[in-house]
C-alpha cells in the first residue's frame, strides 16, 4: 500500500530536511514543472486527477485554480495562500504534515504558484503550532538558499516569494475570505461570494486558498500522474487521505489510507478497537462540524461521497469517538459551546442561535431543561443551515446538533424527565 | 509611548505589504510581545502609527484570542477544552489546576505567577488531554504529572 503524503514522517523526530528530501527524489517534479511544463498543463494535470481539496470541502482544486484570470501583467500580482490554521476540533492532520515534511508543502506550493502564475505565497499558520513554524522557517530559508524560491526559479523567469504569517488566534481565521481578512490585518469575518477568491482575493487580487494536505499532493501528481493518484484510491475519487481517530480507542493516530477503507477498518484495524470497558455509540467522521454516524453506518466507505450519502461529511478525515461512558448530550454541548465561542458575530442565525442552543444544551445536562427545548434545538439547526448565513461555521455547528437529536433522542428525553444527567 | 525598538520591529512588518493598516496584528503582536499585554495607550500609539483610528486597532485587539487587552501572569496555561479533550479528561485536570492554584478560567494568581486560560484544540487529539504553558505543549496529561510541570514555571 502507498503512502506517497507520509512515506518519509518519523513522528517524534525532527523535520525531514532538505538534504534527506532531496535524496528521496525531492525538488524533481519543480525542475519538471518548470522545464518541461506550461503553467496551464499543471492546471490541467491536477484538473484530470480530480484532487478534491482537503480541508474539509472536498472542492475540486483543479477548477478552483482554473478560475483564477490567466494575465500576462506581472505588476499585478496574484497571491496564493497555504491554509495552515487547523482548528476544528479533533482535527490533527495537517500539523503532522507540517511537522514531518515542510519541504514537500513548500515544493507543493511553488509548482502551485507557477500553474496559476502567482509571484507571492502565504502559509497561513496557526499560532500554536510553534514546533511546525520553526520548521517551516527552516525549510523554507534552505529552499531560499538552494535557488528554489525567489527570483528566476532554477533559471527559469518564475519569481516566487513565500512568507509564514502566524495567526493570532480564533477557528474562523480557517474559513478563506476571513483568512483573507486577517492577512490584510483585519478582525477575521467572512467575506461576500461571489466575487470569489480566485477573482477578487487577497488586496483585491486573484487569489487561491489551498489547504495543507492538498497542495502536499502537487509535486506527487507532477511526478506520477493523473492514473496513478486514482489508483492509489479504492473508490472513483482519487488518492490516499489522512485519517486520524481520536477518543476512547486503544490506539488514537493517525494513518495515510487509500479513500474508501471503511470506518470499521479505521476503528478497529488501525485504532485498534474501543478502550476495553468502553462501547461505540457514535462517531464526528470529519472533525466536530460533521453529522454523527453510528454503529448502523460502521461499513460505510471513508469517501466523499459514500459518508455524505450516509447523511454526514468526509470533513478533514479525522473521527471523534462518542463511547458509552460519555454523556452525550455533554459531547454535543462541548461542540457547541466551541462554535458559539468562535463565531464572528457577523450575522445573526450564528451570532444569536449558536449562545442560544448552547445555553438550552447546558441547561438539559443540568437537568433544568424542557421537553420544548428539543424542537427549539432543531428549529436552530434548521436555520443554521447553507444559505442563511455568510459562511459555512452555522451550518458547521448544525450537522453534530441535528445528527446528535435524531440518533440520542431518547437521552435527551431522559435527561429532561429525570431532571439530572444520567452519566453523573 | 512606543519604544524605537517596537517602531522599528513594526516598520518593518509595514514594508512587506501594499499599505500600513495590513501590520495591525504584526503591531499588536510586537507590543504584546515586549509588554506582555496591550493597553489603550498602546492601541492608540499602534493606531497613530498605522494611520488608522484607535477604534479600528481595539477591533481587531480584541477579536483575535491571543491578543490579551488585560495584564496577564507571568505564565499562561492554557487547557484544551475541546471535545476530545473532553471525553479524555480535560475537565479534571481543570479542577486539579483550578483548586492548586486557587483561580477558575479568565483568572490571574494574586502572585502574577500564573493566568489559567481555556483553548480550543490544540491538534493533538491523538494524545488526549493536552496543555499548553506559554508556548510549551504537555499531552497525555494526568494529575499526577500537574505538580511537577507547574514548579518548572517560576
Amino acid at each position: 500500500m502507498e503512502r506517497p503524503l507520509t512515506k518519509h514522517i518519523k513522528p517524534g523526530s525532527d523535520a525531514y530536511n532538505l538534504e534527506d528530501y532531496r535524496q528521496a527524489g525531492g525538488y524533481v517534479s519543480l525542475r519538471k514543472a518548470l522545464k518541461n511544463m506550461e503553467p496551464g498543463e499543471v492546471t490541467n494535470l491536477v484538473k484530470a486527477s480530480n484532487l478534491l481539496g482537503r480541508g474539509g470541502a472536498g472542492f475540486p482544486t483543479g477548477i478552483k485554480w482554473s478560475l483564477v484570470p490567466v494575465e500576462g501583467d506581472r505588476s499585478k500580482p496574484k497571491y496564493l495562500i497555504c491554509n495552515a490554521d487547523e482548528m476544528e476540533p479533533g482535527t490533527f492532520k495537517d500539523r503532522y504534515l507540517l511537522e514531518g515534511n515542510p519541504h514537500q508543502l513548500i515544493e507543493g506550493m511553488i509548482i502551485s504558484a507557477y500553474a496559476i502564475q502567482a509571484e507571492k505565497a502565504y502559509i497561513f499558520l496557526r499560532w500554536a503550532y510553534k514546533k511546525a513554524e520553526a520548521g517551516l522557517r527552516k525549510a523554507i530559508d534552505e529552499a531560499y538558499r538552494a535557488g528554489y524560491l525567489g527570483k528566476n526559479i532554477l533559471g527559469s523567469d518564475f519569481n516566487l516569494d513565500l512568507y509564514v504569517h502566524s495567526s493570532a488566534g480564533r477557528y474562523i481565521c480557517g474559513e478563506e475570505t476571513a483568512l483573507l481578512n486577517s492577512l490584510e490585518g483585519k478582525r477575521a469575518v467572512p467575506r461576500t461570494k461571489p466575487p470569489f477568491p480566485a477573482i477578487s482575493g487577497l488586496f483585491g487580487r486573484p487569489t487561491v486558498v489551498n489547504n495543507v494536505e492538498t497542495l502536499s499532493w502537487i509535486s506527487h501528481l507532477v511526478e506520477n500522474g493523473a492514473d496513478w493518484f486514482k489508483g492509489l484510491s479504492m473508490t472513483a475519487t482519487g488518492g490516499t487521505k489522512l485519517f486520524g481517530v481520536s477518543g476512547k480507542v486503544k490506539n488514537p493516530g493517525i494513518w495515510e489510507l487509500p479513500l474508501g477503507i471503511t470506518v470499521r477498518e479505521l476503528l478497529e484495524e488501525h485504532a485498534g478497537g474501543m478502550t476495553s470497558g468502553y462501547k461505540f455509540r457514535g462517531a464526528l467522521p470529519g472533525g466536530a462540524s460533521t453529522d454523527f454516524l453510528i454503529e448502523e453506518h460502521l461499513d460505510v466507505k471513508m469517501d466523499f461521497s459514500t459518508v455524505a450519502a450516509a447523511g454526514s461529511r468526509l470533513g478533514t478525515g479525522t473521527m471523534i469517538i462518542l463511547d458509552d461512558k460519555t454523556c452525550p448530550v455533554a459531547f454535543i454541548h462541548n461542540v457547541e459551546k466551541f462554535f458559539a465561542l468562535e463565531s464572528c458575530g457577523w450575522c445573526t442565525p450564528c451570532r444569536e442561535g449558536l449562545p442560544w442552543v448552547e445555553k438550552m444544551l447546558a441547561s438539559i445536562e443540568e437537568g433544568t431543561g424542557k421537553m420544548e427545548y428539543i424542537d427549539l434545538l432543531n428549529f436552530n439547526a434548521k436555520y443554521f443551515g447553507p444559505g442563511n448565513t455568510f459562511c459555512a461555521h452555522a451550518p458547521g455547528a448544525a450537522e453534530p446538533l441535528q445528527s446528535g437529536l435524531k440518533y440520542f433522542h431518547d437521552d435527551f428525553v431522559k435527561h429532561i424527565d429525570e431532571k439530572k444527567c444520567p452519566w453523573r | 509611548m512606543l519604544t524605537e525598538e517596537e517602531i522599528k520591529e513594526i516598520t518593518e512588518e509595514i514594508k512587506q505589504y501594499p499599505y500600513p493598516s495590513v501590520a495591525c496584528i504584526d503591531a499588536l503582536k510586537i507590543i504584546q510581545h515586549h509588554r506582555g499585554w496591550v493597553s489603550d495607550e498602546s492601541v492608540k500609539d499602534i493606531a497613530q502609527l498605522l494611520n488608522i483610528s484607535n477604534e479600528e486597532v481595539d477591533s481587531v485587539a480584541t477579536f483575535y484570542s491571543r491578543i490579551y487587552r488585560k495584564p496577564v501572569g507571568r505564565n499562561v496555561i492554557l487547557i484544551c477544552d475541546s471535545v476530545s479533550c473532553m471525553v479524555m479528561g480535560y475537565e479534571s485536570l481543570y479542577e486539579y489546576i483550578s483548586k492548586k492554584l486557587g483561580i477558575s478560567f479568565g483568572c490571574t494568581t494574586s502572585d502574577g505567577r500564573f493566568t489559567l486560560l481555556p483553548i480550543s484544540c490544540l491538534g493533538d487529539c491523538d494524545n488526549a488531554p493536552a496543555m499548553m504553558i506559554n508556548y510549551d505543549h504537555f499531552n497525555r496529561l494526568s494529575i499526577e504529572m500537574i505538580d511537577e510541570l507547574l514548579a518548572r514555571y517560576k
